[in-house]
């Protein structure tokens, strides 16, 4: 079972709730995935409004909120969403997002690293979006990091695992639950990052803006459980390790 | 290097004839491409590429739908003032225009905020004439003031400004800043804002290297189609673009594409544009650039705003007075130009839901901006 801090999940696909044609279809798609930790920009829902569409139809008992602070480009700014965050929507968790490139939404490993700092001396849960950058991962977790979410490949780009190399290495070294986060286009882009040992993966714009959000969520959540049971079944070694007609080691037993 | 130098290198003329010699081959080449060049947008605003605008369509709609999603954001001006000391040729607010002029009080401005905020805006363009006796900085700090606590997004149209001038507004909430050049043809620039502040072409197309260095948010860039070749213009708003992503790499930006509407005593447009080629236009931009936001006002029709939004468009307004106290204070005074979609908000958001699409109030929060 996946733990992060103190919480556990029976889910390891955790989603997003942008890009979605309506909030009644995001909502059937979050229940269809399984999923139990949603991502919310703080600047997509308004937090004074009770009645917000996206909070309203997020309102389940077995979906957590995972608050962003999409919108920031500094630590400073950051650290001051997330405080609103945590007191708008009662939860001290943080996916903590400083992408200050607009355009392909990539994260700035300074800025995340001086913010999980200070949130981490605040009390919150974070999860810091970030590179596939084994040594960063390392950083973060000594800086109080619950998880660490390195992408697959640029946000929304659904290219998969571009970054895959850099992914083992960091799941190979974290003490803490790694989340694969970005660019997972396809349910067999998630199979193959809970393959190689995620702990969980994110997913928003594959599920939104399919043809069907609500099959592809359902064909996301068997893909995760998949990849998750090969992972834990062991699977085979790879490779071309057939027997040469003549062993190069035979004379091995002849000595 | 700021734009213009790079702009300096340019002449109309010869850009101009490098795309309409562009072929059927280069418009295939350009839609093949992973990465699109500035050759490849002239392909595909070219004239060959007029027989490629269905698959253009198709790859617009899906380079749109990956980075925005099924979402179409709403946003509406608030006019401040119709005051202006400049003289352009196309405009009803223009200095030589006769029309009453008036700068709306914090009074006024509350009432027609509420209005507004009754529609269900949570964005909201501030805009003005240029008239710095009355219009100018101190005027839009009290704006910016007075009103950021009803919205979570305000973007401004206004007069171009300095540097310094902008980095006091940002921290009042100021998110985004729209500057058209109108047009990159020097001569035809001239001669449409012959009088005025705004007669000085070089101060405009430097804006947005202020802008950027003040760090704004987002910046909309565009030009008023129907005083130069449209072709022409797009590529030089495509250029600046360009250079604008490489070196303010921390703001967005989005374009606009307003075609010249009628207004009383108004300038016939130079150079048409069809519904065909504002679509091709809209495509090719999407296409070159996947993340940039494309606006469209209700400048243009019923029936072609409802299609856009599937083809490329991410932004749109709606229910749009263009004249200051329009939505409560004064609703019968003289427009900036004539609105061609009159569809209420509410009836704009159910032509978006009925298109499967989501129509986005709120994408911004006015505590991402830091008051220090």
């Amino acid at each position: 079972m996946l733990t992060i801090a103190d919480q556990i999940f029976q889910s390891r696909l955790f989603t997003g709730t942008g890009k979605f044609s309506s909030a009644r279809v995001m909502e059937e798609a979050l229940l269809a995935s399984g999923s139990e930790l949603v991502t919310v920009a703080l600047r997509r829902v308004d937090v004074r409004d009770e009645a917000d569409d996206i909070l309203r139809h997020l309102a389940h008992k077995h979906i957590h909120l995972l608050p962003n602070t999409s919108g920031v480009r500094t630590a400073k700014e950051a650290i001051f969403a997330a405080q609103l965050a945590r007191e708008a929507l009662e939860t001290n968790w943080l996916k903590l997002e400083i992408h200050p490139d607009p355009k392909y939404l990539l994260p700035d490993p300074i800025e995340t690293l001086k913010a999980t700092e200070g949130l981490a001396k605040m009390g919150f849960v974070i999860l810091p979006y970030i590179h596939a950058d084994p040594v960063l991962c390392k950083r973060l977790e000594e800086a109080g990091a619950a998880a660490v979410m390195p992408l697959g490949s640029p946000i929304g780009s659904n290219k998969g695992l571009k970054t895959i190399d850099f992914l083992e290495i960091i799941i190979e070294q974290s003490k803490v639950p790694v989340v694969v986060d970005a660019g997972i286009g396809a349910p067999s882009d998630a199979a193959k990052a809970m393959e190689i040992g995620a702990d969980a993966v994110l997913v928003n714009t594959a599920i939104a803006v399919a043809g069907d959000p609500v099959a592809m969520a359902d064909a996301f959540r068997m893909a995760v459980q998949a990849g998750r049971m090969a992972y834990e079944a062991k699977l085979g070694a790879q490779g071309n390790l057939a027997a040469a007609s003549s062993p190069l080691t035979a004379f091995l037993d002849e000595l | 290097m700021s734009f213009k130098e790079e702009f300096d290198r340019y002449g109309w003329d010869e850009v101009k004839e490098s795309i309409y010699s562009k072929t059927a081959a280069d418009v295939e080449r350009a839609l093949g491409s992973s990465r699109k060049t500035l050759e490849d947008f002239k392909a595909l605003i070219s004239p060959a590429a007029a027989s490629y605008l269905e698959p253009m369509a198709a790859l617009s709609r899906q380079l749109t739908q990956k980075r925005f999603g099924k979402t179409v954001q709403m946003y509406v001006p608030l006019y401040l003032s119709n005051e202006c000391t400049n003289i352009c040729t196309y405009c009803g607010f223009s200095l030589d225009n006769k029309v009453r002029r008036r700068t709306l009080t914090d009074a006024e401005i509350l009432r027609e905020v509420e209005v507004i905020k009754a529609m269900g805006y949570e964005h909201v363009l501030l805009v003005t004439g240029e008239a710095v006796q009355t219009v100018h900085v101190p005027y839009f700090k009290r704006v910016l003031e007075l009103i950021r606590p009803h919205f979570a997004q305000i973007s401004m149209e206004v007069q171009p400004l300095d540097q310094d001038e902008y980095e006091e507004l940002i921290p009042l909430g100021l998110h985004s800043v729209l500057v058209y050049q109108e047009t990159y043809h020097r001569d035809d620039y001239r001669k449409h804002h012959p009088k005025g502040k705004k007669a000085n072409f070089n101060y405009r197309i430097e804006t947005p290297d202020r802008l950027g260095k003040a760090g704004v948010h987002k910046m909309g860039l565009g030009v008023l189609i129907g005083l130069e070749d449209w072709r022409t213009d797009s590529f030089f708003t495509a250029m600046h673009l360009n250079y604008l992503e490489k070196t303010y790499w921390q703001t967005r930006y989005s374009l606009s594409f307003p075609r010249l509407r009628p207004f009383s005593g108004g300038l016939e447009p130079k150079v048409e544009m069809s519904d065909r080629e504002l679509v091709q236009l809209i495509c090719a931009y999407r296409i070159f650039n996947g993340e940039v936001e494309l606006s469209l006002s209700t400048r243009e029709s019923e029936k072609f705003r409802n299609h856009c939004i599937q083809l490329g468009v991410t932004s749109i307004s709606a229910g749009s007075k263009t004249n200051p106290g329009g939505y409560a204070v004064e609703p019968a005074s003289l427009e900036q130009f004539e609105i061609s979609d009159e569809r209420s908000p509410a009836e704009i958001a159910a032509m978006i839901r009925n298109a499967g699409y989501e129509p986005v109030w709120k994408d911004w929060d006015a505590s991402l901006i830091l008051n220090d």
